[in-house]
């Protein structure tokens, strides 16, 4: 008899669905049907047992192939690059569970690593905003029940979160909100047309890089001021109509993504959006959240605050005296000044999502990939060491991107006897103190 | 040769969500990401039809990908690659201080390269590495 798992939660987007459904096959192997997820979702799911899975860990050869070897040998041999490295990067920790970073933690401490999570490259500008300015937020289940004007400002959860609108912010009927799509207004702010605005009552077709005059528009025309006739793009009477309907909301939520961390003025953008944010609440009630990518992106930053007080771009090169400071401590620049000599991928991609340049800085010197599966990481590393789905293969705790925990569950046993991410990290720990010793 | 000056942007796209996690050597990826999204005008001005190959030169690399309007349309001047592996063949490294990367926003040239080969994922990365061996 195939068994249902219900309640579990989907290792794909920031929106961090638990309401999944997965029918897996009587010995508790494979996976055989998914219900609830997203198309991407689904495919993590079945992708996690699809045969051809790498189960051992493979070491570069001279002539450039991959050799299969234990995973005791590549423990000592990952312990021996981090003891020898004067200054190894540890990155990624887009898609594993908070007990995974807390040991990856340890073995950054005790190699006096610069630790960092795909923040860095994603919404790490966020961070700065909300150190200088404040986060005015709320959680997803406030949204449901009771945001009735929803802004997507430079995000595309279409794509992106693609449940995010029906679980949480446009479609859902909560406690205030029974009307659903029909009680709410939806405002999108993008220089595409994208799918998100095709469902939004308002569409500004912002000009690429421009948003934070019109963030400054907005802010002027809510203290009464008067804006010229065109900014960034947009007629000042759609500004005049959007912001009209920001100032009548009776609870509201502005969501912003990518276009804004990644576009000239970074944390400048992030910074301006949670002004306009305060602002509004001199009318009504508004809040703000970040789209966070992964579903456990928001995990790093929890985890790593509590254990080190910095959320990421963390350098503990110095040991006790730990300090971040992007810009100097972030991975992509670390790469493009060749200051690291060692870099260990885990749960990320940096091979397909760092620009080519910083890859190539990167592969100069050992480079150790930690990923359930075939990545362009994986196909240029010296080391690679499989572990398990988190999510499918293992639970642990993750963060939504409300920062939210969430227990996920495991559904399948992992293939082949593999380790997961939190115990091979304290395998890796431990073999690095006898390594001290042995010293 | 007809070549224009646009502005670049690289964001995700569900297509390239549902591929990237089938695996990013599979050809679901290749077909997701090897391609650049434009206005149809742009298009006109390369003196190409839509489907065309073409050479995408910014300041810190060049990729060759495939011309296409696209679902989610970018007005003219603005031009789009899936997030992604060719993507991140031109997106300069700079980061303004922050760690992030110029994703969105940078210029680009690009050029009709209706001859050129669009290459894959693995052979511009290990390419790129010097580990690339051919296809076997």
């Amino acid at each position: 008899m195939a068994k249902v798992i219900t309640g579990v939660g989907c290792p794909y987007c920031g929106a961090s669905c638990d309401d999944i459904e997965v029918t897996v096959s009587d010995d508790g192997t494979k996976v055989l049907e998914v219900k609830n997820a997203c198309a991407i979702g689904n495919q993590v799911f079945h992708h996690a047992s699809t045969p051809g899975r790498i189960t051992s860990p493979r070491l570069r050869q001279p002539d450039g192939t991959y050799k299969e070897i234990s995973y005791e040998e590549a423990i000592d041999r990952a312990a021996r690059i981090l003891v020898n490295a004067k200054k190894p990067l540890i990155y990624g920790f887009g898609s594993t569970n908070c007990e995974g970073m807390s040991a990856a933690g340890r073995v950054a401490e005790k190699a006096g690593a610069v630790l960092d999570n795909c923040a860095s490259i994603c919404h790490g500008s966020s961070f700065l905003a909300i150190f200088d300015n404040g986060y005015p937020s709320c959680t997803l289940g406030e949204v449901k029940n009771r945001a009735d004007v929803i802004v997507y400002w430079a995000s595309n959860p279409a794509h992106a979160h693609p449940r995010h609108m029906s679980r949480y912010s446009i479609f859902p009927r909560g406690f205030f909100t029974g009307k659903g799509h029909m009680g709410r207004k939806i405002i999108c702010i993008d220089p595409r047309v994208t799918d998100t605005a095709r469902v939004a009552d308002i569409h500004l077709q912002v000009q690429q890089g421009h948003d934070y005059e019109l963030f400054n528009a907005f802010r002027t025309v809510l203290h009464g001021g008067d804006i010229p006739d065109m900014v960034a793009g947009i007629p000042k009477e759609k500004i005049l109509e959007a912001a009209g309907i920001m100032k009548k909301a009776r609870f509201g939520t502005v969501f912003y993504g990518m276009g804004l961390c990644h576009s000239d003025g970074r944390n400048h953008n992030v910074d301006i959006a949670i002004s306009m944010t305060r602002d509004l609440n001199e009318f009504t009630k508004w809040t703000i959240m970040a789209m966070r990518g992964h579903y456990n992106i928001a995990g790093p930053g929890v985890v790593w605050s509590w254990q080190f007080g910095f959320p990421y771009c963390i350098d503990m090169t110095k040991r006790d005296l730990v300090h971040m400071n992007p810009g100097e401590t972030s991975s992509v620049d670390l790469a493009m000044r060749d200051e690291v000599d060692a870099f260990v991928n885990i749960g990320t991609d940096a091979g397909a999502h760092f620009p080519i340049p910083a890859v190539q800085h990167l592969k100069k010197h050992p480079w150790i990939t930690i990923d359930p599966n075939i990545c362009m990481a994986s196909e240029i590393s010296d080391l690679h060491i499989p572990v398990a789905v988190v999510g499918v293969e293992t639970g642990g705790v993750v963060y939504r991107m409300d920062n939210v925990p969430i227990q996920f569950k495991k559904v399948v046993e992992p293939a082949g006897g593999i380790l997961t991410d939190e115990e091979l990290f304290d395998k890796i720990y431990e073999r690095m103190c006898e390594l001290d010793q042995e010293a | 040769m007809a070549k224009i000056n646009l502005n670049m942007i690289t964001q995700r796209a569900i297509e390239e969500g549902v591929a990237m996690e089938k695996g990013k050597t599979t050809p679901d990826y290749f077909e997701a990401c090897s391609i650049i999204e434009m206005n149809a005008e742009d298009i006109k001005k390369l003196g190409i039809n839509p489907n065309a190959n073409v050479r995408v030169i910014s300041e810190s690399g060049e990729v060759i990908v495939k011309a296409v309007v696209g679902r989610q349309t970018c007005y003219p001047g603005l031009c789009h690659i899936r997030q992604g592996v060719w993507a991140n063949q031109v997106v300069p490294p700079r980061t303004q201080s922050t760690g992030e990367p110029q994703y969105s926003g940078f210029p680009v040239t690009v050029e009709p390269a209706e001859y050129e080969r669009i290459k894959g994922a693995l052979e511009l990365v290990q390419g790129a590495c010097g580990l690339w061996k051919g296809d076997e």
